[in-house]
């Protein structure tokens, strides 16, 4: 596989969270490029900063130091306003507990993002796209878990994100619906070409992989790419 | 298509109905205060002038003994006055054979209905005089519609002591007699005061005034100065027995409407701000609870790239529905109550055409302040979620922290028990909105206290004045005073057990450049109708020499007791003497002074004489009594306290009623959106525990008292707070109410208090039990399951 240039690149980030007189350092100093297309896993114990980092990356927190460029954004130097417009634009996330609007319904929350993103997919396509054309009208409350975090993948994917962050989507998902839900994402990451980033504690997700990055304790342990992405379907644990 | 961001608005609104519907009542209640209150005033006050306009309003009066017409040119020479106009206005009295005793009026000369120069009357029945004929008279029309006097009808009149009939040719108003008062006069009485124009001719044959007058009416250049014209007026009336000039200020009519004007401009203001403060901490606490409920969604808008203001407009919107409600409702029931006021206020002014103008301009104005008052609150409360992080919005906020509470220093815990005591670490964990909520409780029943006092207020004058300071059964007004002697004929009637007499003598008070007009009574020695007693009818020294001013009377001429004061006499053998101030008094209404007869018929240089006779006499024969004053030549009016005290009662009862209700009711919400907001949001705030203690077998009764209790303390504390607060507030408004007119005594009986505190207790009970209701149904594996 070649090596395509890097869309997002994020260097010797750290965090530290300052909690009364005692300092946590979340991140440590990480490296860490994201290219064009690829869909990359990241691993770690839990509190080893995986989802410290995903945050800086995708705009929705600041590092302590080091910088993150998009393209040729430095995201670091930007103002509230432009990262606002970063995570507007270029940005999908998906997170671990949903995070769907709960007194809006799947059509909604996916339309809450083609409102304001350029060129949307429809919400019906995008909810389509996740197997859930028939579920449109439901609020969040009468959706199974799986069934919400794909209505939450349908509304990262519908603005046609260049990024797609994945915080844990299976974490609350048993390993049936967990399939299903990798499916969707790997579907996405193949067929819209959306550069992936997913947070896992599960292991063997990590063979889904164009490449696989080791945290812990704030600092990349490790970095492995795999010869061949195995299919989602595939997956067990 | 509606957009998903509405959408949830409509639902969170949907949801919180019954806060966002106690919220907008308040702001509703504001708004109405204000549109009410300054659409009256603006309605009273634009009917005022383009009334005074049209029928040319004099800007300056003087009274006189008598000057010829010729006099009129040279005042128009006076730099400044633009017309003068002469007339002649003697007192007279109506002797309705259906009224027991004569009543007061007063005959004002006219000329043709084309030809009057100033304070032109306004024809509203019947027609004008005819010309040549003497027996005819154009009648006020409060007395007119209050005796059912119609044109054509026929009125004894006596005039300079002769009993003649007149016929109401025609019924009227004038700008003079809006407020049908005369000065020296507390409260207008239509029915027993009436007005009469009687052609010029008619007038001066009969009181020997042919070619002159004694009342003089100015009409000012734009521009000129009120006081140089009065200044000068004085010098050129001098020589013919003037007793002073004075402005449309002190015109008694419009004096009484400037004093009513004011009032409510202070009420517009003050409520409103009241209300608007309440809403605004209203919006902010549900705001905040609500925010809070919705971090993790306010961070899931934000990482789907909602700007911060966006987010934030989010929820500013879900206020301006509540504005818009309340503006609503708060203009169309201002509007109402406006309608209501303004009739109410029609009985005591007479203007041709007043009705209720609604006030577009300080309605939207107030519609705008309420949005600045409201998004403050919200601001706030948005703010801070909206500006952090979307990461860290993210995260549920830090757990509570609770500090070892008042309870437990005190070591009271195992006192009163862990119920009470998660009550008042409760409180004290949120200690400023416990203090905001107990103050706005403390606010709605300061005004209830308001209402009562309303009516207290002027229970009170009226028992004081009625029952204590006025111990006499009737009162008779001589025209002319008489010898203390004269006295005896009157107490030798059948059925008077007593009679004594009462001096009063017009005045000037003078000191340095300030005077005002008053009279001085004298009272008799050992007399016991009446007596010298503050506003509390708290009986006041009166020293053998010298004169006891009215405070605020000594305060407007800047002197002491021990300073001379100079004292115009405006009766009799005219002149200037001075006085020494031996005493102030605190007294209720006007500015007097007070002498014993003896030191008062020493300064007037006379044999003692009286002008009011008090009469104590056997009810059985009242009647009898009645009969022989009538007929009485020397006598002016009789009055029976009774009747005063009756009137009086009827007339402020529909009034203070009508305010006292609106101002509960206006009240009442306050403490029920307190009450309520703040049970619903420490419901939700707690609706977990609370779950949690029904799961360990807690009853619904010991959970709602949890609850409960947290508001019950709240509204204790705020009972006393706001007795407290209400007596402040009367204070202030009662000082709103003109000082050199009235001095209204602050008394607020135990049963306003009892009302104040009854009416905010049902509010808060009431708003308890809508959040019991849901406390009954709490889920408890919902709210158990749902994550915070
Ligand atoms: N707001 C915060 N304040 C203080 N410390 C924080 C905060 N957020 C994260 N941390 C700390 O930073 C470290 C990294 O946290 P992070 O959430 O990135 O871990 P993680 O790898 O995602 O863990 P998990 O797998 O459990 O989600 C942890 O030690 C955590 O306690
Ligand atoms: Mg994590």
């Amino acid at each position: 596989m070649s090596v395509d240039p890097a869309v997002l690149e994020g260097r010797a980030l750290t965090k530290v969270y300052r909690m009364g007189d005692v300092d946590v350092h979340a991140l440590r100093g990480v490296d860490l490029n994201l290219h064009a297309g690829e869909l990359v896993v990241l691993l770690g114990a839990s509190g080893s900063g995986k989802s410290t980092l995903l945050n800086i990356l995708g705009g929705l927190d600041v590092p302590s130091g080091g910088t993150v460029v998009y393209r040729d954004h430095d995201l670091t130097a930007a103002t509230e306003r432009e990262l606002t417009r970063y995570r507007r634009e270029h940005v999908g996330f998906v997170f671990q507990f949903y995070n769907l609007i709960p007194s809006l319904t799947a059509r909604e929350n996916v339309a809450l993002v083609t409102e304001i993103a350029d060129d949307p997919l429809s919400p019906e396509d995008a909810l389509g796209l996740v197997g859930l054309g028939e579920r449109m009208d439901h609020f969040p409350a009468q959706l199974s878990g799986g069934e919400q975090q794909r209505v939450a993948i349908a509304r990262a994917v519908a603005k046609r994100p260049d990024l797609l962050l994945c915080d844990e989507p299976t974490g609350a998902l048993d390993y049936q619906t967990g399939i299903v839900v990798l499916e969707v994402i790997e579907a996405v990451n193949r067929e819209l070409g959306t550069t992936t980033a997913v947070i896992t504690h599960n292991a063997p997700v990590a063979a889904m992989a164009d490449r696989v990055i080791t945290l812990h304790d704030g600092r990349v342990m490790g970095e492995a790419r795999n010869e061949r992405r195995m299919a989602a379907k595939e997956l067990r644990w | 298509m509606v957009r998903p961001l509405d959408r949830k608005l409509f639902r969170d609104l949907w949801r919180l109905k019954g806060q966002m519907a106690t919220i907008a009542l308040v702001v509703a209640a504001g708004i109405a205060a204000f549109v009410t209150l300054r659409g009256t005033h603006t309605s009273i006050q634009d009917a005022r002038s383009a009334y005074y306009e049209r029928q040319r309003f004099a800007d300056v009066f003087a009274r006189l003994e008598r000057a010829p017409r010729s006099l009129l040119s040279r005042v128009e020479q006076v730099p400044g006055v633009s017309r003068a106009d002469g007339r002649v206005l003697e007192p007279a009295m109506v002797p309705l054979p259906e009224v027991s005793e004569p009543l007061r009026a007063q005959v004002v000369s006219v000329g043709t209905e084309e030809l009057q120069v100033l304070n032109q009357l306004h024809l509203r029945d019947g027609r004008w005089l005819e010309p040549g004929r003497s027996d005819e008279v154009l009648l006020l029309e409060s007395f007119a519609v209050a005796r059912k006097i119609k044109p054509g009808d026929r009125l004894p009149l006596v005039l300079n002591g002769k009993k003649r009939d007149v016929r109401v040719a025609g019924v009227v108003m004038s700008p003079e007699y809006v407020f049908a008062i005369t000065a020296g006069d507390i409260s207008p009485d239509p029915d027993r005061f009436a007005v009469m124009w009687m052609a010029d001719e008619a007038i001066a044959a009969t009181f020997q005034m042919e070619g002159a007058f004694n009342v003089l009416s100015v009409r000012l250049q734009p521009g000129a100065s009120e006081r140089a014209v009065i200044d000068a007026l004085d010098r050129l009336l001098e020589p013919f027995g003037g007793t002073g000039a004075y402005g449309i200020g002190w015109q008694p009519s419009n004096r009484a409407i400037d004093g009513e004007l004011a009032q409510l401009r202070s009420f517009s203001t003050v409520l409103p701000v009241i209300f608007l403060m309440v809403a605004a901490l209203l919006v902010n606490v549900v705001l905040s609870r609500l925010v809070h409920l919705q971090r993790p969604e306010i961070a899931t808008l934000k990482a789907l790239g909602y700007s911060d203001f966006e987010v934030g407009f989010h929820f500013f919107e879900l206020v301006l529905v509540i504005l818009v409600l309340g503006a609503g409702v708060g203009v169309g029931v201002g509007g109402y109550f406006g309608n209501v006021m303004v009739d109410l206020y029609a009985v005591y002014f007479k203007f041709p055409n007043l009705s209720f103008r609604f006030d577009g301009a300080s309605a939207s104005a107030a519609v705008v302040i309420s949005v600045v008052a409201a998004l403050l609150g919200a601001f706030s409360a948005v703010q801070s979620v909206v500006s952090l992080p979307p990461a860290e919005a993210m995260r549920p906020p830090a757990p509570a922290r609770y500090r070892r509470s008042l309870v437990d220093l005190l070591g009271l815990a195992r006192v009163v028990g862990p119920s009470l005591h998660m009550i008042v670490r409760e409180l004290q964990r949120r200690p400023l909105r416990t203090v905001f909520s107990a103050l706005a409780i403390s606010v709605s029943i300061g005004l209830m206290v308001i209402g009562g006092w309303y009516y207290d207020g002027i229970r009170e004058l009226v028992h004081t004045q009625f029952h204590q300071a006025m111990r006499e059964d009737v009162a008779v007004a001589f025209i002319e005073a008489r010898p203390a002697r004269a006295l005896s004929d009157l107490a030798h009637t059948p059925g008077v057990l007593a009679a004594e007499g009462l001096r009063a003598v017009p005045v000037r008070f003078r000191s340095g450049h300030a005077h005002r007009d008053g009279a001085i009574f004298g009272y008799p020695e050992g007399g016991e109708l009446r007596q010298l007693r503050d506003r509390y009818a708290r009986l006041a020294p009166l020293p053998p020499d010298g004169v006891v001013l009215t405070d605020v009377l000594a305060e407007v001429l800047r002197v002491r007791p021990g300073d001379r004061v100079e004292v115009e006499i405006h009766e009799g053998q005219r002149g200037t003497k001075q006085l020494v101030v031996s005493g102030t008094v605190d007294d209720a209404m006007g500015l007097q002074g007070h002498m014993t007869a003896d030191a008062l018929a020493r300064f007037m240089g006379e044999t003692p004489k009286v002008n009011l006779a008090l009469l104590r006499i056997d009810p059985t024969s009242s009647e009898t009594i009645d009969a022989r004053l009538k007929d009485l030549p020397y006598v002016a009016s009789v009055t029976r306290r009774a009747d005063l005290l009756a009137r009086f009662e009827s007339q402020s009862a529909s009034m203070i009623t009508t305010m006292s209700a609106i101002i509960l009711l206006f009240a009442a919400t306050i403490t029920v959106g307190v009450v309520y907001n703040n049970a619903r949001v420490a419901l939700s705030i707690r609706a977990r525990d609370l779950a949690s203690l029904r799961v360990l077998g807690f009853t619904r009764g010991e959970i709602s008292a949890i609850l409960l209790g947290e508001m019950g303390l709240q509204v204790l504390l705020s009972l006393p707070l706001g007795l407290v607060f209400g007596r402040w507030l009367v204070v202030g408004i009662a000082s709103t109410v003109d000082p050199e007119q009235w001095r209204m005594p602050v008394v607020i009986t135990d049963r306003s208090y009892a009302i104040a505190l009854s009416v905010a207790l049902i509010a808060a009970v009431l708003s308890a039990l809508l959040v019991r209701r849901r406390l009954d149904k709490l889920d408890l594996i919902g709210v158990l399951k749902t994550r915070e």
